[in-house]
């Protein structure tokens, strides 16, 4: 009976959480995106510039016509206020760019590369970054811990289009063992199913390597110190002195409680992932988000470019929401004390 | 464990390396127009893409320029945004921590759901669309890098702020009828400023960083002005013919964000008791 009133008290708890999580974040992605449509709006260049300004045929008139048309002539904060009204009904818009395509089926298309491409480096690097995180924090200043603080040390430093040239250079053009360029090889559509498989497999080797080195270094410093910082806990000399086998202690006592903040790393990450995007797309040419962005950037496609701003952010918040979900289920402190860890 | 000395002699041996790097660095930066045996921009047409020799040490590029010249030259650029794009954001964060740490209540509420909505900003999309709008010049990424990059300076002034407040030089100065700017700046600021300078020594790096990913999107300096990260954009394209153009001009990023990072962190360790022990 008991346990009864203590779970749905616990429950509440989590939704009431839940609620005023997500009030302050809708609160956010206001903000965010009052801040992005101004700033890109007041800067100056506008859509029209590609067709009307770089086109000598085209004069005064058919400038204001284009703009009438997008309703650039109208005034900021009304464009604003239409741009919400539109957002509310899941209508980002069109591109402004030629082919004038719902902004949100673009993104559609693009998505499943990049998040499916993030995901999977993301799931490495939490494989490899993980154990290694525990064992150089269990066995701190060891050679293994040495060796380790100095590759984390080179790979933060490492930019990764660099990263991406040299292994371009070494995989790409000195062995040719892998393709550098795009998702798929010129005679893509001759391939069987499983052949065009191992194609595109073949093709996102060398991002998700770039996109795993990237991540790595942050992953597996954090997870040491955090690691550190929990064998350091009393209860860890408790469960020592209890005469409990080390790799008990480790796996049972330390290793649960040192995985909590990292959930909350997952989410903080989402935005970096997302930059990175631009710059290893660009390079390898493949066809995801980041290079939507970059087109849309360089047009001046308003639309397209709050878009992908709004999707960013939905993307953090939501990774942000879901941390705060995934720690909130998996520390029984949170659990037990239910809103007071706000 | 291993004894506590050979615990320190690595840290100081990172941390000597990273000094090392970071002065030598600043002295190519500084002394490049008498260290480069070139001008920068110096055309030499016939010896277009030549590989490293004695006449030119790290070879030259597709316009017969020294690589090795545009490399020094590079480093003033990527060291001079670097430093400006820090100075602005740990001015900014600065200021704002020690106002929301020290007045609390409303404003600091402000503040930190600012810094929290700043962080929640897919940056590097907001930074390549608002150079790429303001058209991509030093002076530009500088300011936007600062304005994005101040938050961290924030949280930890803020933080650094709230427990020295409680203090009793504070106390002392406040009944002493000191003014609230005077507190913050004469007596709160200085005694945060080891932490602040350590944040602004991993910023460089970072700054440096995002600087030469910009310009390697070719959003960032614009050619001829040499940069780290616009020469490796013009090496992509005859990566096949000329791969030292690719190799080069990012094994200095790398040795620069290492040598910043290396002595932030080491000095950030130094200064953490509860690493120290």
């Amino acid at each position: 009976m008991r346990n009864k009133v203590f779970f749905r008290g616990r429950f509440l708890n989590i939704v009431l959480r839940i609620l005023k999580k997500t009030l302050w974040m809708t609160l956010v992605l206001m903000g965010i995106t009052v801040i992005s449509f101004f700033v890109i709006h007041l800067a100056p260049g506008s859509p029209t510039d590609t067709e009307t300004t770089l086109n000598p045929l085209a004069g005064e008139a058919a400038r204001r016509q284009l703009e009438a048309l997008y309703g650039l002539d109208r005034p900021l904060h009304a464009q604003y206020l239409d741009w919400v009204v539109r957002l509310l009904h899941f209508d980002f818009g069109n591109s402004m760019s030629a082919d004038a395509r719902p902004v949100l089926t673009k993104i559609a298309e693009r998505l499943p590369l990049t998040v499916g491409v993030n995901l999977l480096s993301l799931a490495l690097v939490l494989v490899i970054a993980i154990p290694l995180g525990i064992v150089t924090a269990c066995r701190q200043n060891s050679l293994l811990d040495r060796a380790t603080t100095v590759f984390v040390f080179l790979g933060f430093a490492m930019p990764s289009f660099w990263l991406a040239l040299l292994l371009m250079l070494f995989c790409g053009i000195e062995h040719q063992w892998l393709p550098v360029s795009g998702l798929t090889s010129l005679n893509f559509s001759e391939l069987g199913f499983w052949e065009q498989c191992a194609d595109v497999a073949q093709h996102l080797i060398l991002p998700v390597i770039i996109y795993t080195v990237g991540g790595l270094a942050g992953m597996s410093r954090y997870m040491r110190a955090c690691m550190l910082e929990v064998l350091h806990q009393d209860y860890i000399l408790t469960a020592k002195a209890k005469g409990l086998p080390r790799h008990v202690v480790i796996v049972r006592h330390a290793v649960r409680n040192a995985l909590l903040p990292v959930i909350t790393l997952l989410g903080l990450s989402i935005p970096g992932l997302i930059g990175g995007s631009v710059i290893i797309e660009s390079i390898f040419a493949l066809p995801g988000l980041g290079q939507l962005f970059y087109a849309a950037v360089m047009a001046r496609d308003y639309t397209m470019i709050m878009g992908n701003l709004v999707l960013g952010a939905v993307l953090t918040l939501a990774g942000n929401l879901l941390a705060d979900i995934c720690y909130g289920l998996a520390d029984p402190r949170i659990r037990s004390f239910g809103g007071e860890c706000e | 464990m291993k004894s506590a000395t050979a615990r320190f002699a690595f840290h100081n041996v990172m941390l000597f390396f990273g000094l090392a790097v970071v002065l030598l660095m600043s002295l190519a930066a500084v002394f490049a127009p008498v260290l480069a045996p070139y001008p920068p921009s110096a055309l030499h047409l016939d010896h277009i893409l030549e590989p490293p020799s004695s006449r030119f040490w790290l070879g030259t590029d597709r316009l017969g320029r020294d690589v090795f010249s545009r490399m020094l030259f590079g480093g003033r650029v990527s060291l001079w945004v670097g430093f400006v794009a820090v100075g602005i954001s740990v001015s900014i964060g600065t200021v704002l921590g020690l106002i929301s740490g020290y007045f609390r209540s409303w404003v600091d509420e402000v503040i930190m759901r600012a810094v929290d909505i700043m962080l929640c900003f897919p940056s590097f999309f907001l930074i390549l669309a608002v150079i790429a709008f303001l058209e991509p010049n030093m002076t530009n990424i500088m300011i936007v890098i600062g304005l994005t990059s101040w938050m961290g300076v924030a949280r930890l002034v803020r933080a650094e702020a709230l427990s020295l407040r409680e203090r009793e030089f504070v106390a002392a100065a406040k009944l002493a009828g000191l003014p609230s700017w005077r507190i913050l700046f004469r007596h709160i600021l200085p005694n945060a400023l080891a932490p602040v300078l350590i944040t602004a020594t991993l910023g460089i790096a970072g700054a440096i960083l995002v600087e030469s990913s910009l310009s390697f999107l070719g959003l960032g300096v614009q050619p001829p002005t040499a940069s780290w990260g616009n020469m490796l954009m013009e090496g992509k394209s005859v990566i096949g013919i000329a791969p030292w153009l690719s190799v080069y001009p990012g094994m200095a990023i790398l040795l620069t964000v290492l040598g910043y990072n290396l002595l932030g962190e080491n000095l950030r360790d130094m200064l953490d008791p509860r690493i120290k022990q």
